[in-house]
């Protein structure tokens, strides 16, 4: 193995990539003007210079509003002014839905179900990728050919629901997770990938007496540290963000992953106040300003990725999911 | 160029005699080993299920299980022609989506142009990174973002009772709901489509456009003969399998506000599948349109990569 591990030396050449990450390397673009290009007039530099600010404020406001909201005392809500900043910040909405509650549990069980659920999906994309990576392996066409098909069938809402059903896995926590596994298309992102890393590093191993899990563990998963992560963000992201398959699986609710809390008492319109248990004698924060903290707690986890997800995306979105 | 590289270095172990298929299969017994699981999945989750479309040539109950059931031939086919609730889900859906095509589908163009026109990086960088963000919230989270913004409660119809006007209702407004979805998408996705369309844009020649101003090209005979021609490629390529996913979007974000608004504006062909089988009872007929639906869309796809390919020489497959 010492061959396969001296070729593993970060920055080892590795094809061309998926999804590519220059980050090391930021491309300093020059912010001046060609020479070709004419001055634009003053009235064309407002236009443009309104258009973007509007465009700015309206994708925005409803986020810097809600934020606004949740951080807000009753007196500043139930004053009905408007606001957009809490005058008054406080953090009672905060401590009131994170007391133990429903929307306590629900954030508990979205983190455990993201965390398991992406750790799950990372391992199956990963070794089918991997088996898949080698054309030389008999059959392995027709197993690809089989998992492109998922990527045109769809077998449909009631199919999928009769499955669930008869694997018992109805009310269950794995219902959330397995039914959608492994991605067909960060499946084959993965073995694109996989496909790259070169040939020389793999034969070296194997010529020291390597066999197919130790390459696939030593060479294969370290090279591709930059791509997993991102698909593991992917996933992460689609896990957190999903609902409909726990409306449709958990008739439990207290099962319930907070997007499903919240569309129950945010987009449906009843009341988070009724749900959760106040510290007694003391007036419940408004019902609107609970509504917003559980709006902001579903989005933190998003933000605090969001620097990531772009990052890497803002390059590899047309190569990675396009080309390839 | 294309996502698959199927049989690409096959070529390695072309050296000496063929080894015998029980040999290869023994010496790659661990490359099963890591298909097995993957396959398995595959199978028992995008193609089992398929076994319970045959619902759509039964009359399903619930109770009695996809055996017992009574079959009836061809009888749910039939009622698609005939079905009043199935056909304003079809044109529900056919309008929506024609209103996303129209709308949705420009928008993106639009803002990258304006962007690339701009010449400072900071601004360019920090629009994209703001208009970018709500492709990754889930449609639960934006939904209650317009609502506590639009919605009766929200940030418009205080400021409208703040200053002694009427509310108006916008979110539970049938008259407005199609109109609301298309910039719901737009607010949502625009960024997407919006990074996907300026990395064209920046991979333009700049020569082009010293030789455009050279032949005299004022700014807009540039974007009409350089930009625009430029990135027709990629523009018809997002178009084509725009129109390719046709029935397979969006699915969430109606279902999210079909109740709100009542289902004779937002009944889609997806959420009448869900609501037919779960509230009406009717899992045999919901079968058979989810099962046409789900054709359709294939035979869609399908198409929509061919012709991409045809026109442009890139597809997704």
């Amino acid at each position: 193995m010492a061959t396969a591990q001296e070729n593993t030396r970060p920055g080892t050449a590795v094809g061309p990539l998926v999804v590519p990450t220059p980050t090391g390397k930021r491309r300093r673009r020059s912010s001046a003007r060609p020479i070709w290009m004419e001055e634009p007039g003053p009235l064309m530099k407002a236009a443009k210079f309104l258009a973007l600010a509007f465009i700015t404020i309206i994708m925005l406001f409803p986020l810097v509003y809600v934020v606004a909201v949740s951080f807000s005392s009753a007196k500043d809500v139930l004053g009905g002014g408007l606001i957009l900043f809490p005058r008054n910040p406080t953090l009672e909405s905060y401590e009131a839905v994170l007391r133990g509650g429903v929307v306590s549990r629900a954030l508990i069980v979205s983190v455990l179900v993201t965390l398991i659920g992406t750790a799950a999906q990372m391992v199956f994309t990963t070794t089918l990728a991997y088996g898949l990576s080698r054309p030389t392996v008999w059959g392995s066409k027709v197993v690809l050919f089989v998992v492109l098909g998922a990527l045109i069938f769809y077998p449909g809402l009631l199919p999928m629901y009769l499955l669930v059903k008869e694997l018992g896995m109805l009310n269950t926590y794995q219902s959330l997770i397995i039914p959608g596994l492994i991605s067909a298309w960060n499946l084959i992102i993965v073995r694109n990938f996989f496909m790259n890393i070169p040939q020389e590093l793999t034969d070296a191993a194997r010529i020291d007496g390597a066999s197919d899990p130790q390459v696939f563990f030593r060479i294969m998963l370290p090279l591709s540290k930059a791509v997993l992560a991102v698909i593991a963000l992917f996933y992460g992201v689609g896990l957190w963000n999903a609902w409909f398959n726990a409306f449709l699986y958990l008739s439990d609710n207290t099962m319930w992953p907070i997007q499903n809390v919240l569309r129950t008492y945010v987009t449906q319109g009843i009341s988070v106040a009724a749900a959760e248990s106040f510290a007694p004698g003391q007036a419940p924060p408004p019902a609107q300003s609970i509504q917003m903290a559980v709006v902001v707690l579903g989005t933190l986890p998003i933000l605090l990725v969001y620097p990531f997800l772009q990052r890497y995306f803002t390059k590899g979105v047309l190569t990675g999911s396009i080309k390839g | 160029m294309a996502t698959l590289r199927l049989g690409k270095g096959a070529e390695r172990r072309s050296a000496g005699g063929r080894p015998s298929l029980a040999t290869r299969i023994w010496r790659d017994r661990w490359m099963y080993a890591f298909i097995l699981p993957g396959f398995i999945y595959f199978i028992v989750f995008v193609y089992v299920p398929f076994l319970f479309n045959i619902i759509a040539w039964k009359d399903y109950s619930i109770f009695q299980g996809v055996r017992a059931s009574p079959w009836v031939g061809w009888e749910n086919f039939e009622r698609l022609l005939t079905d009043q609730d199935f056909h304003r889900a079809l044109t529900n859906t056919i309008q929506i989506e024609a209103l996303q095509l129209i709308f949705a589908f420009p928008a993106p163009l639009a803002l990258a142009l304006l962007l690339h026109s701009i010449i400072s990086d900071r601004v360019k960088r920090g629009v994209q990174s703001i208009v970018y963000l709500p492709h990754f919230l889930s449609w639960v989270i934006v939904i209650a973002l317009w609502q506590q913004t639009f919605g009766g409660a929200g940030f418009i119809n205080q400021l409208l009772a703040n200053q002694g006007f009427d509310r108006i209702n916008i979110m539970g407004n049938p008259d407005f709901f199609k109109p609301l979805v298309v910039l719901q998408s737009i607010w949502k996705e625009i960024g997407w489509g919006t990074i996907i369309f300026l990395a064209a844009l920046t991979r333009i020649d700049t020569q082009l456009y010293e030789a455009a101003v050279i032949d005299g090209a004022n700014g807009r005979r540039r974007l009409l003969d350089v930009t625009l021609p430029g990135i027709m490629g990629i523009i018809i390529l997002l178009l084509i399998l725009r129109m390719g996913s046709m029935f397979s979007t969006g699915f969430e974000q109606y279902f999210l506000q079909r109740n709100a608004v009542g289902p004779e504006a937002a009944e889609v062909i997806d959420t009448y599948v869900y609501y037919s089988a779960f509230q009406g009872g009717d899992w045999s007929f919901s079968a058979t349109v989810g099962l046409v639906r789900g054709a359709v869309a294939a035979i869609m796809i399908l198409g929509a990569n061919w012709l991409a390919r045809k026109i442009t020489g890139e597809g997704l497959f």
